[in-house]
């Protein structure tokens, strides 16, 4: 990373630094050593250049007692941090440049609130979301920026870019703003800190971000990444920076990408309730009490099971334990009081498999679960469920592919989620039902669910298992 | 006095206090068998004359009894047992685990009991209590029997005491065979000497001609799963013969219920005569009432199921499930007679039966009858012989150890089935596996060694496995991880065949093959001769003739029609192979290249990025560099570092860029075979390297687009220029831009010294190829040095357990075991895999 100045005399920058033109320095930091020289140091123009020096072999071992999850993932040990742009380089940054970073200096203290014509760049910046996000950071502080992309391989040119840009970013800014803003920003376009986030983590970026950060249109934006996407430490900062500007009345419209999120989910929400709307309706029908959710991921449906006191027995299954373990802080399983937690049980367990623990229930849901196992493995999935556990209701949603053509960006045969191993139209699914309750013994009756469209039916399939008297 | 009693049985001591029942268990019972209500009141209340911790005491006691009931071990109670609750929760244990339950009191004269109390500091109690016990015991002692114990010895004189264990009844597991086990004959005489012939018996007739004998002149040992009589034309005939067998120590018989409802009829006692009965008892009418009280005797001394071959084999009429086996009680032998039902009857108004074989998971094989089958299938180590003769079907024997079946057809229908035989069952259901089967903590016993899978690398495998993987009846076989050689200590390189040659000298190898390594991705093809077949041998029925996937089990092509497309291509060039071998099918071990056909996402993600951020940042790190150094700044080392570094990225970008091309469907694909595996009802494990090569050759000569060659250098390692050789050659291929080679020893898999498996390979991969690994710079010899202290010892355990399983597998597969057995193993395999090791390994 290079920061010049055309401020006359531009040496100025040396004295602001506290690092002397005609010196090269060395300081030991996390990760590897920072180097600090100046490649020019003319009257009319002065250039300092940092170069981290990260050490790879260093870097890639755990330290004792701190072994982070993915300590054993060769991503550890192959990666682009010795190259780029990363937390790693705005650590040693802090470090290299403490007192210009908080606006201090006893040499030209005249020069610290003064803008100064600054020109920066840097070599291979890692940014998520490509060029333009790198504009609606900077661009809003004043900077006029210049990004590149860098293609991946030039070897292989239907590979496309890389998510590293060259930067050069030019404007009049203060010198510690300018850091200030490097310190913050960078490591919110890498967005993957090399370091576990912790609470004084939220400090740190409102005393970094300081007159420029409350104002930021995508301050919202750069919280999150800012604190690696921990919602909770990332709301609190929210409340703090909305604190900070308590005279608008009116709170902060999201950042765009956020409210594309937010839309889509809006999109959805409708359908997801609907859906458990109707699964709970047929299960109220059923006359169960007690019940299995197959498949139930991270216990939205469970939630609505436990707060119903006719389901006396509820058990959530699901093959991810990653799942179980969401499910179990989304019910607040530690903190139900005894007669609620006895209620409910969360196992692992896999549907291809015959599983004994599921046997002797009155009513299973597989609330959009099939088409999460390959079509060819679904007779292993019967035979579990309505051979082997054999309940006498099963309640099993899916999604009408006929519907997709409603969606934005679904027509064309895509299917609404990466690891739908298949999707069916009415007929497909009333196929498959029909020749399961034939085969285990179940009458079916076929629903739709939401909004059902005259031409393609409904967007969610639901099929109601009764076992024959 | 000798006291006999059953080998597994529950023996309740009952004596008053001070009787001596401690002393005598001592003396007689294994400490560890005894269960004393002392010991346990100390155990939960740190006193054993505690009396108010009986209660928790007696819990503790009757649920260890459980436990060592249920492993089939002998339980001693020592506990008064004078009163009729207490005996009775023992009697129920029992009963609950099948075993007989047997009284020894110890009637010691109540005088000489108090003496004894007296004489111990820690009783305190009065002489009324000892008098009480007294009473209640004098109650007990005629009813006992009548309470269930099936033994009551009464022991005046406990000095003079002997102990003489009996054999259960169905223990015959010193009988090893080998068997002709004959399934369901309902009076088919004639089938029946068909059979015995057409299976090498020699028959003995009387002077009218009947058979009443048959020997086999190998020696071989009949065995009869039962219902012999009721529906067929000759049903004293097949008693005559089956009897004379018996009495000749030529065959052996267990009871079916046919037996047992005519035994009940000659009995007197009052049965429906259907099924066949009728004409039983027709045909006996005729004979001499001699024969008819003998037949009733016969039947009657039957037991009815039998331990043989030292447990290896179970017989019994209708099945017997596992926790069964050697037990003795109403139920076992309810269910040995008319196996497990489920309450429920069918159309036909039969009852509806448990399908236990399903469940059934037990090293020992069962065979039984009962239920008329089309043709006799294995369902996880068990078969059923009912062929249906009397129906018309086939009267079915099965050679024991050789399992070969070897059937006659009836001579005629000579009972009509009161349903059709052809969908008499429902289709029977090898291929459920049990989430039991695979999760938890579970130790796996294999020819190799155990293998310890925890349960949370279990829980990880399930959901790549239900999630990702193929079907299982196709995951046959994973392939073990590898480790690589010793670190090397020479100049610039990490790894070096010298280490691997070494290595193998310091296990007592003496002769290896160098394969060429392969930079793609690693494939295992399962290749049938048509869909057909894969539907007959595997059971998988959705129109695939096999199955291609990765080192976690997953189909290597989202597409199936790929799939297909690629084994077309391989069956055509397998197709002599399927001859030779005689297969239907063919397991290949193979790399399948390019390496970006699996992993475009992971190069691009992860290696291209790194090449891309180091060529965006050294260049202007040294136009920087280059600037300072014009100044005159004290950059040189600096400088010189990242230029280096900028040399070291370009390495790294050619390293991985070789093992790129772009691929549409099967164009640009190549599939690199290395060992043919196994086919139908061989595991080729054992053979050696220069088997399998020439197997692969001949693929590569089949269809030379598709196939790549493996080259490979034999060495002797005593034998320094063949050393030389192949390290030279190693240096050849990796300087070309190679990944590198695999070692291993030339004998195959199997290749054991001191009676333990070596590593099956080492790797051994090029300087430049590990940039890759380790990252562009790891030839620094600042790096260098710190990425020498590498921990193999976890690395090469993992192989060897892996490669264990893998073996096992195999082995399971050529042995025909059930789906359980290979799925259980293949499923460690894939656990193991998600065990913490270095991934640079």
């Amino acid at each position: 990373m290079t920061i010049s100045t055309t401020h006359v005399p531009a040496t100025d920058l040396g004295f602001l630094l506290v690092k002397h033109p005609d010196r090269v320095q060395s300081f030991d930091t996390t990760g590897g050593t920072a180097h600090v020289w100046y490649p020019e140091a003319g009257a009319e123009r002065c250039t300092v250049a940092l170069l981290l020096d990260v050490d790879p072999v260093a870097l890639a071992r755990p330290s004792k007692g701190h072994r982070s999850p993915d300590s054993f993932s060769l991503g550890r040990y192959v990666n682009d941090r010795p190259y780029a742009a990363s937390s790693l380089l705005t650590v040693a940054l802090g470090k290299v440049f403490r007192s210009a970073l908080k606006g201090a200096s006893r040499d030209r203290p005249e020069l610290v609130d003064v803008p100064l014509p600054l020109e920066i760049k840097v070599a291979a910046l890692p940014c998520r979301g490509g060029a333009a996000i790198v504009e609606r950071l900077f661009g809003p502080l004043g900077w006029t920026v210049t990004a590149e992309p860098v293609p991946l391989d030039p070897a292989f040119p239907a590979w496309g870019d890389s998510r590293y840009v060259q930067l050069t970013l030019t404007g009049r800014q203060k010198l510690s703003d300018a850091l200030n803003h490097l310190y913050v920003l960078l490591p919110v376009l890498d967005d993957a800190k090399h370091y576990w986030v912790s609470a004084d983590e939220v400090d740190k970026l409102l005393r970094a971000g300081e007159g420029w950060l409350p104002e930021h249109p995508a301050k919202e934006l750069i919280a999150r990444r800012y604190l690696a996407n921990r919602r909770s430490l990332a709301q609190s900062a929210l409340e703090r920076l909305r604190a900070a500007d308590e005279l608008e009345a009116i709170a902060e419209p999201p950042a765009a990408e956020e409210l594309a999120e937010v839309e889509a989910a809006e999109r959805r929400k409708p359908l997801v309730r609907y859906r458990q709307e109707a699964v709970l309706a047929a299960l109220a029908e059923s006359g169960a009490t007690r019940v299995l959710d197959l498949g139930c991921g991270s216990g939205a449906l469970l939630l609505r099971l436990l707060a119903d006191r006719r389901y006396t027995e509820i058990v959530g299954a699901d093959v991810s334990s990653v799942n179980l373990q969401l499910a179990e802080r989304r019910l607040k399983l530690d903190r139900l009081p005894e007669r609620q937690r006895n209620r409910i049980t969360l196992i692992q367990s896999a549907l291809t498999y015959h599983d004994d623990r599921l046997a002797g229930y009155d009513a299973a849901v597989l609330m959009e679960v099939i088409e999460h196992v390959d079509e060819v493995r679904l007779p292993a999935l019967e035979r579990a469920v309505f051979g082997h556990a054999s309940p006498a209701t099963v309640i099993v949603t899916t999604p009408n592919i006929e519907y997709n053509g409603r969606y934005d960006g679904l027509a064309g045969g895509h299917l609404r989620h990466d690891d739908h191993r298949f999707e069916w139209t009415r007929a497909q699914f009333a196929a498959w039902a029909a020749r399961v309750a034939d085969a285990y013994g179940y009458g079916v009756d076929l629903r739709p669910v939401g909004e059902d469209d005259p031409e393609v039916g409904s967007p969610t399939q639901l099929a109601y298992f009764r076992k024959a008297a | 006095m000798n006291l006999d009693i059953p080998e597994l049985s529950l023996i309740a001591l009952i004596g008053i206090s001070g009787s001596g029942k401690s002393t005598f268990a001592r003396r007689h019972f294994a400490p560890t068998e005894v269960l004393s209500s002392d010991a346990f009141r100390a155990m939960v209340a740190d006193d054993e004359n505690d009396q108010s911790a009986s209660k928790d005491a007696f819990e503790a006691l009757h649920h260890v009894a459980a436990i060592r009931l249920r492993a089939g071990r002998r339980v001693v109670v020592d506990a008064t047992n004078v009163q009729k609750h207490a005996r009775a929760e023992l009697v129920k244990l029992a009963r609950a685990h099948d075993v007989l339950p047997v009284a020894i009191v110890l009637d010691t004269p109540e005088a000489i009991a108090w003496e004894r109390t007296e004489a111990r500091a820690d009783r305190d109690f009065g002489r009324h209590v000892l008098r009480r016990q007294q009473q209640d015991l004098r109650r007990s002692l005629r009813d006992l029997g009548r309470e269930g114990f099936r033994k009551v010895h009464i022991v005046a004189d406990p000095d003079d005491v002997t102990i003489t264990y009996e054999k259960a009844w169905n223990d015959k597991r010193d009988i090893t065979g080998p068997f002709d086990i004959i399934g369901d004959v309902h009076g088919c005489r004639s089938e029946l000497e068909t059979l015995l012939t057409t299976l090498g018996w020699r028959l003995e007739r009387d002077e009218a001609g009947r058979p009443v004998n048959a020997v086999h002149p190998e020696g071989r040992r009949a065995v009869f799963v039962g219902d012999l009589v009721d529906r067929g034309p000759d049903s004293p005939g097949v008693l005559r013969l089956v009897m004379g067998m018996t009495a000749a120590g030529t065959a052996l018989c267990v009871p079916g219920n046919h037996e047992q409802k005519l035994l009940r009829k000659l009995r007197g006692r009052k049965v429906s005569v259907t099924h066949g009965l009728a004409e039983t008892l027709e045909q006996l009418a005729v004979e001499p009432p001699e024969f008819v009280d003998a037949a009733a005797t016969w039947i009657d001394g039957l037991v009815s199921h039998l331990r043989l071959d030292g447990g290896r084999l179970v017989v019994a009429h209708a099945g017997l499930k596992e926790e069964f086996h050697g037990r003795a009680s109403g139920r076992v032998r309810a269910f040995c007679l008319y196996g497990e039902t489920t309450g429920e009857t069918d159309e036909y108004g039969l009852p509806v039966r448990y399908p236990w074989a399903n469940d059934y998971r037990g090293s020992a094989m069962v065979v039984y009858g009962h239920v008329p089958n089309p043709k006799p299938e294995w369902v996880n180590n068990t078969i059923c012989l009912d062929t249906g003769c009397v129906f018309g079907g086939q009267l079915t024997a099965l050679r024991y150890p050789e399992k070969a079946l070897v059937s006659v057809p009836a001579e005629k229908t000579h009972y009509e089935p009161v349903k059709p035989l052809v969908e008499a069952t429902p289709a029977r259901d090898a291929t459920t596996l049990d989430l039991a089967d695979v999760t938890g903590r579970r130790h796996i016993r294999t020819d190799y060694g155990t293998v310890l899978v925890d349960a949370e690398n279990a829980a990880a495998a399930l959901e790549v496995m239900s999630r990702f993987a193929v079907d299982p009846r196709y995951l046959l076989w994973l392939p073990p991880t590898m480790s690589p050689p010793s670190t090397s200590r020479l100049d610039g390189y990490l790894e070096h065949p010298a280490e691997a040659f070494a290595d193998y000298r310091a296990a007592g190898v003496e002769r290896v093959v160098c394969e060429e390594k392969h930079m793609g991705s690693r494939a295992v093809v399962l290749v049938c001769r048509d869909a057909a077949t894969a539907a007959r041998r595997f059971g998988v029925d959705d129109a695939s003739s096999g199955a291609v996937y990765t080192r976690t089990g997953r189909p290597f092509f989202a597409d199936p029609a790929l799939t297909e497309t690629l084994l077309a291509r391989v069956r055509a060039a397998a197709t002599p192979a399927f001859g030779e071998l005689d297969t239907d099918w063919l397991l290949l071990d193979c790399e399948l290249l390019p390496w970006s056909a699996k992993a475009t996402s992971l190069i691009k993600g992860q290696y291209a990025a790194v090449g891309a951020a180091a060529r965006a940042a050294l260049p202007a790190a040294l136009r920087a560099l280059d600037a300072g150094l014009d100044r005159g700044l004290d950059l040189a080392a600096l400088r010189d570092r990242t230029a280096a570094r900028a040399t070291n990225a370009d390495a790294f970008t050619d390293a991985y860029r070789r093992y790129c091309w772009p691929v549409d469907g099967l164009d640009g694909i190549q599939l690199a075979p290395f060992m043919a595996l196994a086919s139908e009802g061989a595991s080729h494990a054992a053979r050696d390297h220069g088997w399998h090569l020439e197997h692969c050759d001949r693929l590569v000569a089949g269809d030379p687009d598709l196939f790549r060659r493996t080259e490979r250098r034999t060495v002797d390692l005593s034998d320094e220029a063949s050393v030389e050789a192949a390290t030279a050659w190693w240096r050849e291929l990796t300087g070309a831009g190679g990944e590198g080679i695999v070692i291993k020893p030339c004998d195959g898999l199997l290749h054991r010294a001191n009676g333990k498996l070596v590593q099956p390979g080492i790797k051994c991969r090029g300087r430049e190829y590990l940039r890759i690994i380790y990252g562009p710079d790891y030839t620094e010899p600042r790096h260098l040095d710190r990425l020498r202290d590498r921990g193999l010892h976890r690395k090469r355990n993992l192989a060897l357990r892996e490669h264990g399983l893998g073996l096992a597998a195999l082995d399971a597969v050529a042995a025909g075991a059930p789906l359980w057995r290979v799925h259980e193993l293949v499923f460690a395999v894939l656990a193991l895999e998600s065990e913490p090791t270095d991934p640079r390994l």
